[in-house]
C-alpha cells in the first residue's frame, strides 16, 4: 500500500465562515484503488473538507492536487469535468423519471444525423443499453431500467445514485453518508456495491457516521478533528472504541500507538 | 423485460379518457345532435383558445409552478396585435409578432420574478394577472378593437373534410400539441423540464441550472399565450379587452383533468388536450341538454377537485 500512487492530495486547507474557522490547515491524501473513510465529530471540518474536494466550496487557503497537478474548482461541475463524481446525502435523483434517464440526466446522448443534430432527438435505445451494461457491470440487481426510480426501495435508489457516480467518474467517487437512512440489509447491499466500485479501480472517499460500516469496508480512516486531520488510522489494527477516542480527542494524536496508524 | 403493468399509464392519466367516454356516452343518448361531425368540429373550435393556453400552463405546472396570469396575458396580446394593426396600420404579420413579443415579455417577467427574486409562482402570477388586466384596459381605453385585418381572422376560417368544417385554428392547436409532446419526450431540454419539476436540487447537482430551465419555460409559455391571442382574435373577429377572465381556471382545469400533477414532474401534454376537450364537451353537451350555464360551472368545479384528489391519492399510494 505504501507505494500506491496518490490520486488526490490537499495541503493546508483553510475555510472560514465569518468568525467560525471550519478548516484550519487540513491535509488530505487519497491513494489509487482504496476506500478512504472520512470520519469526525460534528464541526470537525469533515463536510467542509469534502465540499472543497467536490467543488461545492472554494477554500480560502491551501492547495488541492489531482494526479499531482493543482486544481481550482469553482463549482461541482468543474469537479465533474475532471472525473470526480459526488453522491450527496439527500438522494440526488428525479423520482418520477426512469433509472436510465436518471443515469444520463445532464449528459444525455443524442441520435446521430438529422434526428439528433437538427431535431435534438435523444438516443433512448443507446442510453438504455449502456444503462443495462453499466448496472450489470456493477452487479446491481434491478429488473428494468425503464422503471421509475420512485418504484425502488431506499437501498436500490442509493445504488442507482452510486452506480451513476461510478459509471461517469474517471478519477474519484465521493459518497456522503450513503448508508445513513438504510436498514441493515439495504445498507449491506450499498456497501457491497461500494466494494465493487473500488475493485474496478476507482478510489472512493466515504463520509460516514456508521462505525461498523466504516470498519467493514474502509482501507484507511481519515479522522478529522478541530478543522485538521488528527490521524490516518488502520482499521485492521485499531479498535472501534480507540477510533472514537481519537475522534473525540480522548486519545491525543501524539499518543496513538504507531501500529494503529495507516501508512 | 417490461411487463404490461409497467407500460400501463397510471390511473391519473387514464381518468380524463374515461371521463370523456362517459360524458360522450351520456350526451349521445340524451341529445340527438351531440354525435355529429359538425358538433365535434364546433367543440374543437371553442376549445382552441383554452387548449393552446393549456400547453403553456402544462409546461409551468410540470415544473411545479402555476400560472394564474395566462388568460390576462392572452387578452393583452390580442389587444396589442389588433391595436398595432388598427392604429399604426402595420401589416398583420408584424402586428401579430408584436403581440406575441408582448406575451413573451410578460412570460419573462413571471419567470424572472420566480427565478431571480425567488417568489412563489402563485403570488407572482396573481400580481401579473392584475397588472396585465390593468394595462389591457388602459391601453385599449376599455374599447373593443373592431378594425381587424382579415389575415388575423384566417385561423377562424374553415375547410371541409367529408362535409365537416374544420377550422385552421383547430389544426394549429393539434399541431402545437404534437410538437410540444415530441419536444418533452424526445429531447434533452424537454426531459430537463420534468427533472426540474421532480427534484430541482438533483438537477442542479448534475449541472443543469434549474433557473435557466424555469425562465425558458415561462418565456415559452408566453409564446403559446401569444398564439392563443391570435386564435381568440380569429374566433371573435375583434380585440376584446374583457377576454381572458375565465381562461386561467379553464386551462388549469384542463391540465389537471389531463393527469398532470400539480406537484410537478409528472404528466403527459396530450392529457391536457383531452382535458380541454372534456371541458368543451361538458359545456357543449350540457348546453344541448338545455342545462343552465351555472350548472356547467358547478360541474367543472367538482371535476377539478376530483382530478386533484386522484393526483393526491395516487402520490400517497406510491412510495
Amino acid at each position: 500500500m505504501a507505494a500506491a500512487q496518490l490520486v488526490m492530495q490537499a495541503r493546508g486547507l483553510v475555510k472560514r465562515y465569518g468568525q467560525v474557522t471550519a478548516l484550519d490547515g487540513a491535509d488530505f491524501e487519497l491513494r489509487a484503488g482504496e476506500i478512504l473513510a472520512v470520519i469526525g465529530d460534528n464541526g470537525a471540518g469533515k463536510s467542509s473538507l469534502i465540499k472543497c474536494l467536490s467543488g461545492a466550496t472554494i477554500p480560502d487557503e491551501g492547495e488541492i492536487q489531482l494526479d499531482g497537478k493543482p486544481i481550482h474548482f469553482k463549482s461541482p461541475i468543474d469537479a465533474r469535468r475532471v472525473g470526480i463524481e459526488t453522491v450527496y446525502q439527500d438522494l440526488a435523483v428525479a423520482p418520477a423519471m426512469t433509472i436510465a434517464e436518471n443515469l444520463f440526466l445532464g449528459r444525455e446522448l443524442r441520435r446521430e444525423g438529422f434526428a439528433g443534430n437538427v431535431l435534438g432527438m435523444l438516443d433512448k435505445k443507446k442510453m438504455l443499453e449502456q444503462s443495462i451494461a453499466r448496472m450489470n457491470d456493477l452487479k446491481v440487481g434491478i429488473r428494468s431500467m425503464t422503471q421509475a426510480v420512485e418504484t425502488l426501495s431506499g437501498g436500490q435508489r442509493q445504488c442507482v445514485a452510486v452506480a451513476r457516480a461510478a459509471a461517469f467518474a474517471e478519477h474519484v467517487v465521493i459518497l456522503d453518508e450513503p448508508t445513513a437512512a438504510l436498514g441493515v440489509k439495504e445498507g449491506n447491499m450499498v456497501l457491497e456495491l461500494i466494494r465493487r466500485v473500488r475493485d474496478k479501480g476507482l478510489p472512493v472517499i466515504l463520509i460516514s457516521h456508521n462505525m461498523p460500516h466504516v470498519f467493514e469496508i474502509a482501507d484507511r480512516i481519515h479522522v478529522a478533528r478541530l478543522g485538521r486531520r488528527a490521524a490516518i488510522l488502520n482499521p485492521k489494527k485499531i479498535s472501534m472504541s480507540d477510533t472514537v477516542a481519537v475522534m473525540t480527542g480522548a486519545m491525543p494524536p501524539d499518543q496513538i500507538p504507531a501500529e494503529y496508524l495507516a501508512h | 423485460m417490461d411487463t404490461w403493468k409497467d407500460k400501463l399509464p397510471p390511473i391519473g392519466q387514464l381518468g380524463p379518457f374515461i371521463a370523456l367516454v362517459i360524458a360522450c356516452a351520456i350526451f349521445g343518448v340524451t341529445t340527438d345532435r351531440f354525435f355529429s361531425g359538425e358538433n365535434f368540429s364546433l367543440i374543437l373550435q371553442q376549445v382552441a383558445v383554452v387548449g393552446v393556453i393549456a400547453i403553456g400552463q402544462t409546461l409551468i405546472i410540470l415544473t411545479a409552478g402555476i400560472d394564474l396570469s395566462c388568460g390576462m396575458i392572452m387578452a393583452l396580446g390580442s389587444i396589442v396585435m389588433t391595436k398595432v394593426a388598427a392604429d399604426y396600420g402595420l401589416p398583420a404579420p408584424i402586428a401579430i409578432l408584436v403581440g406575441i413579443a408582448v406575451t413573451v415579455l410578460f412570460g419573462m417577467i413571471n419567470g424572472l420574478l420566480v427565478t431571480r427574486v425567488k417568489l412563489p409562482p402563485f403570488i407572482v402570477t396573481l400580481g401579473v394577472f392584475n397588472i396585465a388586466f390593468a394595462i389591457t384596459q388602459l391601453y385599449s381605453g376599455a374599447q373593443t378593437v373592431t378594425e381587424v385585418p382579415p389575415m388575423m381572422t384566417w385561423l377562424g376560417t374553415t375547410f371541409a373534410i367529408g362535409g365537416t368544417n374544420i377550422s385552421y385554428g383547430t389544426v394549429l392547436m393539434i399541431l402545437l400539441y404534437l410538437g410540444v409532446w415530441f419536444w418533452l419526450r424526445e429531447t434533452a431540454p424537454g426531459r430537463h423540464v420534468y427533472a426540474v419539476g421532480n427534484n430541482p436540487e438533483a438537477t442542479r447537482l448534475v449541472g443543469i441550472p434549474p433557473e435557466n430551465v424555469l425562465l425558458g419555460v415561462y418565456m415559452l409559455s408566453g409564446v403559446f399565450y401569444g398564439i392563443a391571442s391570435l386564435l381568440s382574435v380569429a374566433r371573435t373577429g375583434v380585440g376584446d379587452p374583457n377576454a381572458g377572465q375565465t381562461e386561467a381556471l379553464d386551462a388549469i382545469t384542463a391540465v389537471v383533468l389531463g393527469g398532470t400533477s400539480l406537484f410537478g414532474g409528472r404528466g403527459v401534454i396530450l392529457g391536457s388536450l383531452i382535458g380541454a376537450v372534456v371541458v368543451g364537451v361538458l359545456r357543449n353537451g350540457l348546453t344541448l341538454m338545455g342545462v343552465s350555464s351555472v350548472y356547467q360551472v358547478l360541474i367543472t368545479g367538482i371535476l377539478v377537485i376530483l382530478a386533484v384528489a386522484v393526483d393526491q391519492l395516487s402520490r400517497k399510494g406510491g412510495r
